[in-house]
C-alpha cells in the first residue's frame, strides 16, 4: 500500500461538549478525486479546518506523505502544498483579479517580503498569474476588480487563488455554493480541468457535482466517518440514504 | 488566440500593474508647490514647517491604516517617542546633531513599534484600538513622571540642537533652514513609502486589509509582516516627532497625544487614506480650514470641522482624494452609469 497524501489517524476536536471531529481516521491518496459528503454540522469544514492548521486537534495525528504535520502552522502547512478555497469568497474585494492571484504567487516564490522593488516588475509572477488566470478562461476579467464580477467568476478566483500555490492537496469547500445554476457549468469545467497529479477532496451538498467528480466518498455524520466508499457503493448504501441522502434530498 | 508561450507582458491587466509605480505627471506638484511656499511666503515658514512635519507624519499613519489597515488611535505614541529622543539627548549634552539625531530617533521609535506590536497585533478591531490608546497613555504617563529626565509636565525648551552639516543654524524666527531641512526629510521619507506600497511587501499588507483569513490561506506571515510595517511606521513617526523637536528646539507631553493621535487621523481621513497623497491635501485641508473657520467663530471652530467630518465619513468614504479620483472617472468616461 503505497503511503497516502494526506492521512488523519483518530484525529479529535472538541469545541466545549461538542465533538466536531471524532476519531476520523482518513485518506486521500496522490491524485485523488475524493468527496466530503455529510449533512449540515457534520464536520465537513471543521475538518478542513484541521488539515489546513487553522484549528488544532484536540487529539489524534495528521500526517502528508508519511510526515507528522500535526503541530506545523497553518503558512508552513502551504508551503508543504496544502491549500484550500473558502466555502464563502474570501477575496481582495477592491484588488483586480491578477492581482489576487499575484499575491498567492508572490507568497509561493518568495518575493512577497520584498520592499524595494515594484510589484508589477517581477515578470515571473505576473506571468505565471496570466498563464493561470488564462487556464481558467479568466483573461478577460483580469483588469476588473473583483467587487465587479458576477459571483460565479468570483468562485474561478477563488479557484485560481489556491492553484497559485501550486498546491498538491486541494481541499474545495462547496465550490459551487452560492453560484446561480446558468452559471454553475463554469466551476465543473474548471473542477474537471484541474490537473491530475493535485489530490482534490471536494465538500459539497451538491450530490450531482460529488457524483460526477468522486472517485471516493466519505460520508461524515456528527463529526465522525459513517462510510466510506466508490461513489456505487456509498449510492447504494441503505444507512447512508437512510441518515443523509434520504433525509437532504437528491439536489 | 495568444499563443500560451506568448507572454502576458502586453495584457492590460499586467500593464496596468507593471506601470502602477511610474511617476504621474501631476506627481512633482506638491513639490513644486512645497518650493514656491518657501520663496512665496517667506514670513509664513513657522507655519509651513508645521504643515510638513504633519505630512509626514500623516504618512507614517497612512502605511498602517490605509495600506495594511491596522486602526490605531494612538501613533502619537511614536511621534512622542522621537521627539523625546532628540529632546533628552540633546538637553542632557549627550547628542544634538541633527541628522544622526533623527536616525536616532526612528530607531527608538522603530523599538517602541516592534515592542508594542508584538503585543497589539495579536488583536483586531475595538480591542486593538482601545490597546493602542492605552499604549500612547501609558507613554504619556511615563514621560510626565520622569520629570527628572523629561521635564514633567513643563516639557524640555531650549533645546540645543547644533547648525545642520555645521553651518545652518535653526533660528526660531526664521525658520529657513527648518522648513527646507523637512521638506528634504520628507521627500526621501516620501520615496520610502511610496516604494514600499508599490513592492510586493506592500501588495502583501493590501491583501492583509483587503482579507486577512485569505492571507492566512496562502501562506502569509500575517503577523510578522504587521508588526515589521508596525515599526517601519513608527520610525517614519519618530523621525517626524523628531524633526518636530528639533525646528521647534522643544519636546512636551503634547507631543505624546491623545489630541495629537486625533488630528493626524482625522488628516488622513479628510484626505483619503491608502492614497500616499490624501496625507497631503487633508493636512493642506485641515491647516486652511481651522485657520479661516477659527477667524469665522472663534469661539465653536472646531464644530464647524466635526460637521465636515461627519459629511465626508457618510457620504465620500475616501476623502478629498476619493472625490476627486471618482470625478476624473467621470470624465474620461463620460457615458458610465455610476
Amino acid at each position: 500500500m503505497t503511503t497516502p497524501l494526506i492521512e488523519t489517524r483518530a484525529l479529535c476536536r472538541n469545541f466545549g461538549a461538542l465533538a466536531a471531529a471524532r476519531d476520523i481516521d482518513f485518506r486521500l491518496e496522490a491524485g485523488a478525486r475524493h468527496a466530503l459528503i455529510g449533512p449540515n454540522g457534520a464536520g465537513k469544514t471543521t475538518f478542513v479546518n484541521l488539515l489546513t492548521g487553522v484549528v488544532q486537534p484536540t487529539s489524534g495525528s495528521i500526517l502528508m506523505k508519511g510526515r507528522d504535520i500535526t503541530g506545523v502552522v497553518q503558512a508552513e502547512r502551504v508551503k508543504l502544498g496544502i491549500a484550500r478555497t473558502f466555502q464563502i469568497n474570501r477575496l481582495f474585494r477592491r484588488l483586480s483579479v491578477l492581482e489576487n492571484v499575484c499575491i498567492a504567487v508572490a507568497e509561493r516564490v518568495g518575493a512577497a517580503p520584498s520592499m524595494f522593488r515594484p510589484a508589477g516588475m517581477r515578470r515571473d509572477v505576473v506571468e505565471e498569474s496570466m498563464h493561470l488566470l488564462d487556464s481558467l478562461k479568466l483573461t478577460a476579467d483580469a483588469t476588473h476588480r473583483i467587487s465587479e464580477l458576477p459571483y460565479g467568476r468570483q468562485r474561478l478566483v477563488e479557484l485560481a487563488i489556491a492553484l497559485g500555490l501550486k498546491p498538491e492537496v486541494l481541499l474545495l469547500d462547496e465550490p459551487a455554493a452560492g453560484v446561480p445554476s446558468a452559471e454553475s457549468h463554469i466551476i465543473l469545467d474548471a473542477i474537471d480541468g484541474l490537473p491530475r497529479n493535485i489530490g482534490v477532496l471536494i465538500i459539497d451538498h451538491d450530490m450531482d457535482l460529488v457524483f460526477r467528480f468522486a472517485e471516493r466518498i466519505t460520508v461524515m455524520v456528527s463529526g465522525a466517518v459513517f462510510a466510506t466508499g466508490s461513489p456505487g457503493e456509498i449510492g447504494a448504501d441503505a444507512a447512508v440514504r437512510a441518515v443523509y441522502l434520504g433525509r437532504a434530498g437528491h439536489g | 488566440m495568444t499563443p500560451p508561450q506568448a507572454g502576458w507582458a502586453d495584457h492590460p491587466a499586467a500593464l496596468a500593474l507593471a506601470g502602477r509605480h511610474r511617476v504621474r505627471v501631476w506627481e512633482p506638484i506638491p513639490w513644486v508647490l512645497a518650493l514656491t511656499f518657501y520663496f512665496a511666503f517667506p514670513k509664513h515658514l513657522g507655519f509651513g514647517t508645521e504643515l510638513l512635519v504633519t505630512i509626514l507624519f500623516a504618512i507614517s499613519l497612512d502605511l498602517v491604516l490605509g495600506y495594511a489597515g491596522i486602526v490605531t488611535l494612538g501613533h502619537a505614541a511614536f511621534f512622542g517617542a522621537g521627539a523625546y529622543t532628540v529632546g533628552m539627548l540633546a538637553k542632557h549634552g549627550i547628542w544634538n546633531e541633527p541628522i544622526t539625531g533623527l536616525i536616532l530617533a526612528a530607531v527608538v521609535a522603530a523599538a517602541v513599534g516592534l515592542g508594542s506590536g508584538l503585543v497589539l497585533l495579536r488583536t483586531h478591531g475595538l480591542t486593538l484600538l482601545m490597546l493602542t490608546l492605552c499604549t500612547m497613555a501609558l507613554l504619556e504617563e511615563a514621560a510626565n513622571l520622569a520629570h527628572d529626565y523629561t521635564g514633567g509636565f513643563d516639557g524640555l525648551d531650549s533645546l540645543p540642537i547644533a547648525p545642520l552639516f555645521g553651518v545652518f543654524e535653526f533660528n526660531p524666527l526664521y525658520p529657513k533652514t527648518q522648513y527646507l531641512y523637512v521638506l528634504t526629510v520628507l521627500f526621501v521619507c516620501f520615496v520610502f513609502v511610496r516604494t514600499l506600497v508599490y513592492s510586493p511587501f506592500g501588495q502583501s499588507l493590501t491583501g492583509i486589509r483587503e482579507n486577512m483569513l485569505r492571507m492566512h490561506a496562502v501562506g502569509a506571515p500575517v503577523r510578522g509582516r504587521l508588526v515589521l510595517c508596525y515599526a517601519l511606521s513608527a520610525a517614519i513617526a519618530g523621525v517626524a516627532g523628531g524633526i518636530w523637536a528639533q525646528a521647534n528646539a522643544y519636546v512636551n507631553l503634547g507631543t505624546l497625544g491623545l489630541d495629537r493621535a486625533a488630528t493626524v487621523l482625522i488628516i488622513l481621513v479628510l484626505g483619503g487614506y491608502g492614497r500616499l497623497y490624501g496625507a497631503f491635501i487633508g493636512a493642506v485641508a485641515y491647516m486652511v480650514l481651522s485657520h479661516f473657520l477659527s477667524k469665522i467663530y472663534p469661539t465653536a471652530w472646531q464644530l464647524g470641522l466635526g460637521l465636515l467630518l461627519v459629511v465626508i465619513a457618510l457620504f465620500a468614504r475616501n476623502g478629498i482624494l476619493g472625490i476627486a479620483e471618482a470625478a476624473v472617472r467621470r470624465l474620461r468616461t463620460p457615458h458610465a452609469t455610476l
